[in-house]
């Protein structure tokens, strides 16, 4: 188990900034999810941990070991990418047994250690087959073992599910969190999918043009997004704007909204995040507001409105489709939900 | 198949699969086989004419005893295929010739791979665009004129003495020798190798050799283990398109070679323009043809690796 340190890490692509000053950890052993539209500089902060790309500023750790001049070769790390990038001119073994034979292992103990890892990612027997000849789920199962094989020090993931299928997908997740724990590597996730950095990890960090503007639990990250931003892209969210007074949120329309969450000094404006799941209709609830029904979503499980308010605010409510009853559009509802949901966040 | 899903009424009979693709409104049919001959028959027609046609008619002189031309009547002989063995001096040309094939395509290929490699890893858009076409350039410039032009780099007191006159005495030219010969064919073929090779290294991803490299691979091992596997068919085929041309040339070996510059290409190109002797000349083309396909023959095991690759 190693620990992966990034000490005020800058980089620029010419006269681009991409990454500005990031200092974080990756503690041992955990799975941290790098998540952030494309433009954030989550690839190129993986890049330069992995030493493909050599930062203009700050230091990178892996254990105890300043790697920052190290090439990548010297760095003893496992990396998957996107397009599997499994050699096409090898067999499934030799292409497991390629990192081993860089370390010098050969041979019997070669072959027992690729067996051991064929066995560990299911693709038992597999061994002699071309890349060629299997399904994307199983090339990047083998990509997976390739880079687990040469027991590197930290795990790479650059977005390594995103050319599957759905389905697959959630297979190659609930494999890849398997095998984390098993191995207790510690694991960085490049990903742009927010439900499968809720999924999989035990820290997020949220990626927004070149700095991290939030890091923490999933849950935490959910539950408490610090910036709109946050809010917005793990997620979705209603975003209410008004100006502090006696504690609470003076909307443009006098309405006051409560929140149990500490607010800016009164008379500054404040935004207030509320995920869609926690509205309610509801005419008792401490926070209020009478919204039109614009369109409604059916997606089984989960029904999805948009509405609007009378000064013309958009918001978003989801319901658990429990009883199969679904609101009309064009109807007027009232709005209630709970001051701990109303979340101040920093625009 | 998609046929098996299709609910449209077809009024084929099952197990004709193949119809019902081209849907119920099928034109009249054309029979398979007239439809193909139909389609290759301009092909065919112009390889005829254009390859079969001169080929065979050079097969067939090369069985005369004198080129059928004038009154004199021909007779069918064996012996221009026996030249090899009536006259010693040809297999020396032959080997010298291959010789020359060999280390005009080992150096295209050492030149032109690394050549393709810079071109696809170290540059990008416009600048790679202008770089190809100067590649390109040596096809845009007569061949003669190409050749010509190395004679006055190369001769004595030629364009390269000068430039070592600046640093040393003497003279180091080396026109009127093989090498200069070698030299004067890998100017020539270099372009086919850096283009066919070029092809082969930008189709491999990026990540291919960053996953190599994560997993301990430094770049000699990158370079002989992932980019020259993988370039193999590109460095094949450009080692095919260099390698024949070049044994069979005659222009860079007379005029860079002077009197060393005795090659297959120069012997048959004698009796065609000097000695008027149009059999023996088809002959030795087509015993230097039968070499090449027995080269190719003997290599095909590794080509087709290399091309299945």
């Amino acid at each position: 188990m190693t620990e992966v340190h990034i000490r005020s890490i800058a980089k620029s692509f010419g006269p681009v900034p991409v990454l500005h000053d990031i200092t974080t950890q990756f503690a041992p052993g955990s799975f941290t999810s790098l998540l952030g539209p494309s433009g954030s500089g989550k690839t190129t902060l993986l890049r330069i941990v992995a030493g493909f790309v050599t930062p203009d500023r700050g230091a990178v750790t892996i254990g105890t070991r300043d790697v920052t001049a190290v090439p990548v070769w010297g760095r003893n790390i496992g990396m998957m990418f996107q397009s599997y990038a499994l050699f096409p001119h090898m067999s499934v073994a030799r292409n497991i047994a390629f990192g081993l034979e860089r370390r010098g292992i050969r041979g019997a103990e070669a072959r027992a250690l690729v067996d051991q890892a064929l066995e560990m990612v299911r693709l038992t027997g597999f061994g002699a087959r071309s890349p060629k000849e299997l399904s994307g789920g199983q090339q990047q199962r083998v990509a997976l073992a390739r880079a687990l094989v040469i027991k590197p020090s930290v795990l790479l993931l650059d977005e390594p599910l995103s050319a599957l299928d759905r389905r697959l997908r959630q297979d190659m997740q609930v494999e890849l969190l398997r095998i984390q724990r098993e191995t207790g590597l510690t694991t960085i996730f490049v990903t742009h999918d927010q439900e499968e950095a809720l999924t999989l990890s035990d820290r997020i960090a949220i990626l927004d043009r070149g700095r991290i503007v939030q890091s923490g639990k999933p849950a935490e990250i959910y539950e408490r997004p610090q910036t709109r931003f946050a809010a917005e892209f793990l997620g979705d969210s209603n975003f209410l704007t008004g100006t502090v007074e006696q504690g609470g949120v003076r909307l443009a329309d006098g309405t006051l909204v409560q929140s149990a969450h500490p607010l800016p000094a009164p008379g500054a404006k404040a935004t207030l995040a509320i995920r869609p799941e926690k509205l309610q209709v509801s005419t008792t609830a401490p926070n209020r507001l009478t919204a039109r029904i614009v369109t409604v979503i059916y997606a089984g499980p989960v029904l999805s409105y948009l509405l609007e308010t009378l000064d013309g605010t958009r918001l978003k409510l989801f319901q658990a489709n429990r009883d199969g009853t679904i609101l009309a559009q064009g109807a007027t509802i009232t709005l209630g939900w709970s001051p701990e949901h109303a979340i101040p966040v920093a625009e | 198949m998609p046929n098996e899903a299709s609910p449209l009424p077809g009024p084929q009979s099952p197990g004709t699969g193949l119809h019902d693709l081209r849907g119920p409104h099928s034109p009249r049919k054309i029979p398979g086989w007239a439809a193909t001959t139909a389609l290759l028959l301009p092909a065919y027609a112009w390889l005829t004419l254009a390859v079969f046609l001169p080929l065979a008619t050079m097969f067939v002189f090369s069985f005369l005893n004198k080129t059928p031309m004038g009154q004199a009547p021909v007779e069918f002989t064996l012996r221009h295929y026996r030249a090899f063995i009536d006259q010693g001096y040809l297999v020396r040309i032959a080997w010298n010739t291959l010789v020359m094939g060999f280390w005009t395509t080992l150096i295209c290929a050492v030149l032109g791979f690394f050549a393709a490699l810079a071109l696809v890893r170290c540059t990008a858009g416009r600048q790679r665009e202008t770089l190809l076409v100067l590649i390109l350039l040596p096809f845009w410039t007569n061949g003669l004129v190409r050749v010509f032009s190395w004679t006055m780099v190369l001769r004595e007191n030629g364009f390269l003495d000068s430039l070592w006159h600046l640093v040393g005495d003497g003279s180091i030219s080396f026109l009127y020798s093989r090498p200069a010969i070698v030299l004067g064919l890998v100017h020539g073929y270099l372009p086919y190798m850096i283009l066919t090779c070029y092809i082969a290294l930008i189709t491999i991803d990026d990540a291919v050799i960053e996953a190599a490299q994560s997993l301990g691979a430094r770049w000699g091992t990158v370079l002989t283990r992932i980019l020259i596997p993988l370039a193999a068919p590109g460095l094949i085929s450009g080692a095919v398109l260099t390698f024949v041309p070049v044994i069979g040339s005659f222009m860079e070996p007379r005029i860079l070679g002077g009197k060393v510059g005795m090659t297959l290409g120069t012997v048959i190109e004698d009796q065609f323009t000097q000695a008027f002797n149009w059999p023996l000349g088809a002959s030795l083309s087509f015993t230097l043809l039968a070499v090449v396909l027995a080269i190719f023959a003997t290599f095909s095991g590794v080509l087709k690796r290399g091309a299945a690759a």
